[in-house]
């Protein structure tokens, strides 16, 4: 198989890679780009640990082609700090306790940061409904949910709004 | 009981998780991280069961088979107690497969693209033979066996009679029958498993990085398997995504990949797919029981008697033996009542599927289903509160040695079942339920008392007869001369928080803040021999270990500072970095204490060895938490939905370190639990084929199905441990599921109809309410 050169904007940075045409947007990410904070819990689409954002839009990694993703603008996990320093929805999992194993937390984050960037007035009930898409094993939910409420401000949310 | 008193330290304090920032930003490093030079795919059996003719290979292709593996041991895991039959496991299936995913051949290749296209390309030709998947059906004496050497399928049994238990059980006014049937589940990590091993030409050593619960043994596991000298093999468990049991059983695929870095002198992997996890990563709570309760005139049982099947599948998980299930439901069942007359048969029965291995809570959330089923019955036929039969049965006086000879510590069985039913105000809740029924809504409460078996060491191992026998915990503590503290540990969290916790206990000791304490765990070459973490038992053991071997560092820095500071050791104290003089301004930094320990030991003269560092071991005999769990459920009989609308727990986890990890850890669990209740389940059909390979079929509850979960804590003072915690880690996924069902049976109590499956799905309640009405249909 031909090899296929493929480039995009991650995390604010042009990268490019030569990837057989099958290759996975998310084993691109990984093993070509060595971003291996997007993580892979099924690899059909189920679990949501591979969620990147795909010009601003919340994607499964592993069900898009890389070829699919050449010329967009992404944004994995490693892109949400800035630095050493935790984004306010990074330490707002911190503080609420969102997180034990760690392994499905990349892909709630992306998937919540996609969320808050468009809808920064998400209530409960539509954060859940849309991380009902990302499987944790370890928390039960509660505390992410609660984290994802509580980091609306830094997406523009103005608490006290009618 | 005593209750645990507010504590002016750092135990009791819900600060952040050390181990979060890493994780948060995507810098964690799991197994799958690692690059490697080859890949591994494995062939695995398509059939339940079957005698390999040939295997062909491509030409250019390379694929190990067991042909490749002489000399390589299988796994034989052993048990001296209980009729345990020892069975063989190839690392690579030998002539039979016998079960559908066994692995028959590893293709190495240098991706994982072109090995998963020659293992496609594999044939292997195969007779196929008689399967057996149901435990019951195993169990006939026309029955295929599932291992020549095993007869009637039947590996373990255990039974147990209680003396007196025939005269008790005929003094009863009344016996209540069920029988039950726990579906067979998987514990789904989120991180599927995964190993990696390089070969390092310099030393001749491989180390395997593998997402493993317990490195230790693991190490010692494939060593012997392989016959080679335990120091050639490095086993690191770096970060892991979750386990839950699963992950503590030797997987065959790790000694394959230790077997192929040293054949091949080089880096090979192999990263389990979520396929591979759901149909040969060991499954668990595949059982049926039948329990009948002897109760007098007022709703005291006086004798309990069960009659356990757990369906092992087909080998012996490492180290605990299949027989864990069985033994374990055989010792536990009595659960927190007090019950003096007993009577148990349990046995582990063989058949042509995936082996069962130890999933969070291993036996207990299947007993617990099975007796608070039978306490629910029971209260129905005494026209009892589910709460008020509970009351009169639940252990009260300690320590209370059990039917079966467990001893109970310190306990509050009583004072959380009070403490749930007061958060949920019943008088209303059945108003509320018949306003409900008039408007044919179909509301219903469950109730589950537990007691959950926590931190038990060699002993509580030793008495189930086990060749290899865990338990203790050994840390290895030390102060290097800047002051900062390693602590090193052979337990290994994957998700726990342990790092945390631990280094809060240490820091109250030595009076060092726990930023300045590094927890390091997973790695045979950098932590003392320890057993990993599983069974609710590192807070306990490791916490009590992390403890005793602090006391031995503090008081070298007493001895260090009160030689410094020219006063009595008893007039020094510990805290906030320094080491000060009671009653003075003087004292020294403890940086200061730890640099003289290193480079100033001419000012001990003699009197104090140099360095500060102190190793404890801890093997305690175990110590029992409890809980009372209450589900709210709302069924729709039309659809036989469920939606659980509260969920309220009061526990008793001893002395609470980090309370919020605490809650993490009990809410966590709960979430599993009502996932075992109501969806997950693992299907074979009748040959022995797998129908449930991916997450749409096997279904882990997602943030739609946890409703609120309210805790409440009592943190009763139990001598049996020393740091006087509990352990938490299963009591969430053991109470869950009897809670919910409990709640789904009085919803449809209206209806007449009653399930004692798990999981409940729509289909069997409504199978369940369809059953009900047709004898009154007949009738009428």
């Amino acid at each position: 198989m031909t090899n296929i050169p493929v480039r995009f904007t991650v995390n604010g940075r042009g990268a490019e890679a030569s990837v057989e045409p099958r290759t996975s947007l998310a084993d691109c990410l990984r093993r070509e780009l060595k971003l291996t904070g997007t993580h892979l819990g099924c690899e059909h689409g189920v679990c949501g640990a591979c969620t990147v954002v795909v010009d601003g839009a919340a994607v499964r990694a592993c069900l898009m082609l890389a070829a699919q993703a050449d010329g967009s603008d992404i944004i994995t996990v490693e892109g949400l700090s800035n630095g050493d320093e935790l984004s306010p929805l990074q330490a707002s999992f911190r503080k609420h306790h969102a997180l034990q194993c760690g392994f499905c937390t990349p892909g709630i984050l992306t998937t919540a940061h996609a969320l808050l960037t468009e809808e920064p007035d998400a209530d409960a009930d539509r954060i859940r409904d849309v991380l009902s898409g990302n499987i944790c094993r370890c928390t039960g939910y509660i505390p992410i949910i609660e984290a994802v409420l509580d980091a609306r401000a830094a997406y523009g949310y103005v608490t006290g709004e009618p | 009981m005593t209750i645990a008193q507010p504590h002016a330290g750092w135990v009791g304090r819900s600060i952040r998780r050390v181990e979060d920032p890493t994780l948060i930003a995507g810098a964690g490093r799991f197994t799958a991280d690692l690059p490697a030079t080859y890949r591994v795919r494995f062939v695995r059996s398509e059939r339940a069961a079957g005698r390999i003719s040939k295997i062909h290979v491509p030409d250019g292709a390379t694929a190990i088979t067991a042909t490749d593996l002489a000399g390589v041991k299988p796994i034989r895991p052993m048990l001296h107690k209980f009729d345990y039959v020892p069975i063989g496991q190839p690392i690579l299936a030998r002539d039979h497969v016998r079960f559908v995913g066994e692995p028959i051949a590893a293709v190495v290749a240098p991706s994982d693209a072109e090995a998963e296209d020659i293992a496609e390309a594999i044939e292997v030709a195969m007779e196929d033979q008689a399967a057996v998947i149901d435990a019951r059906t195993a169990l006939a004496a026309e029955a295929p066996r599932v291992h020549a050497e095993v007869a009637g399928n039947l590996i373990v049994k255990g039974a147990v009679e209680t003396p007196g238990f025939a005269d008790a059980r005929a003094r009863a006014d009344s016996i209540v029958r069920l029988e039950l049937r726990s579906r067979r589940q998987n514990a789904m990590p989120l991180e599927p498993r995964g190993g990696h091993a390089a070969f390092d030409a310099g030393s001749g050593r491989v180390t395997l990085t593998c997402s493993t619960q317990m490195p230790h043994l693991t190490r010692t596991a494939i060593t012997d398997l392989l016959g080679m000298p335990e120091s050639d093999l490095r086993v690191v468990a770096p970060d892991v995504g979750g386990g839950f049991g699963q992950k503590m059983s030797l997987a065959t695929e790790y000694v394959l990949l230790v077997w192929l870095a040293r054949k091949l002198r080089s880096s090979v992997a192999w990263h389990e797919d979520r396929r591979e996890n759901l149909i040969a990563a060991f499954h668990s709570r595949d059982q049926f029981i039948e329990i009948e309760g002897a109760f007098d005139s007022n709703g005291k049982l006086l004798a309990l008697a069960a009659d356990v099947i757990a369906n092992v599948g087909a080998y012996s998980c490492f180290p605990t033996t299949c027989a864990v299930e069985p033994l374990m439901a055989m010792a536990e069942l009595p659960g927190p009542y007090d019950v003096r007359a007993y009577r148990c048969a349990a046995r582990g029965v063989l058949t042509n599927t995936c082996p069962m291995a130890p999933y969070r809570g291993v036996s207990r959330p299947v007993i617990t289903f099975a007796l608070e089923r039978l306490m629910d019955r029971a209260a129905l036929e005494f026209g009892l509160e589910p709460s008020e039969i509970r009351r009169r049965n639940l252990i009260e006086t300690f320590p209370y040695v059990s039917a079966t000879g467990l001893t109970f510590d310190e306990a509050s069985y009583r004072q959380t079942l009070e403490m749930a039913v007061a958060a949920l105000d019943l008088p209303a809740f059945r108003a509320r339920q018949q306003q409900a029924r008039a408007r044919g809504r179909y509301l219903g409460i469950g109730f589950s008392a537990f007691s959950e078996r926590t931190g038990y060491g060699t002993p509580a191992f030793a008495a189930r007869g086990m060749e290899i026998i865990p338990g203790f915990e050994t840390i290895d503590l030390s102060m290097g001369p800047s002051g900062l503290v390693e602590a090193r540990i052979g337990a290994s969290p994957h998700g726990q928080g342990l790092r945390t916790t631990l280094a809060q206990i240490i820091a109250d000791e030595i009076g060092v803040p726990p930023d300045r304490i590094r927890v390091i765990h997973g790695d045979t070459d950098r932590t003392p021999y320890g057993f990993g973490t599983f069974a609710s038992r590192s807070a306990v053991i490791a916490g009590g270990a992390s403890l005793l071997a602090a006391r031995k560092v503090r008081s070298k820095l007493i001895k260090i500072a009160s030689l410094l500071l020219e006063a009595a050791p008893d007039d020094i104290v510990l805290d906030g970095g320094a080491a000060k003089v009671a009653g003075t301004d003087r004292s020294i930094a403890i940086e200061a204490l730890a640099r003289a320990a290193y480079h100033q030991v001419h000012r001990f003269k003699g009197e104090i060895e140099p360095g500060i560092a102190a190793s404890a071991t801890y093997d305690p005999a175990g110590t029992f938490a409890n809980a009372c769990h209450v589900a709210i459920v709302e069924v729709d009989p039309e659809t036989g939905q469920v939606r659980i609308e509260n969920f309220i727990a009061a526990e008793d986890a001893g002395r609470l370190i980090n309370p919020m990890i605490v809650d993490g850890q009990i809410q966590g669990g709960i979430a599993q639990g009502i996932g075992n209740a109501l969806l997950e389940e693992i299907v074979y059909d009748q040959t022995g084929n797998i129908l449930t390979t991916t997450l749409a079929d096997f279904l882990p509850p997602t943030a739609h199905e946890i409703p609120p979960i309210e805790l409440h804590h009592l943190e009763t003072v139990s001598d049996a441990s020393v740091t006087r915690a509990k352990g938490v880690g299963e009591g969430g996924a053991i109470g869950a599921p009897a809670a919910v069902i409990n709640a789904i049976n009085d919803a449809l109590a209206p209806f007449g109809a009653e399930i004692n499956e798990i999981p409940a799905t729509p289909r069997r309640i409504r199978a369940a309410i369809h059953a009900a009405r047709k004898p009154a249909e007949q009738r009428a």
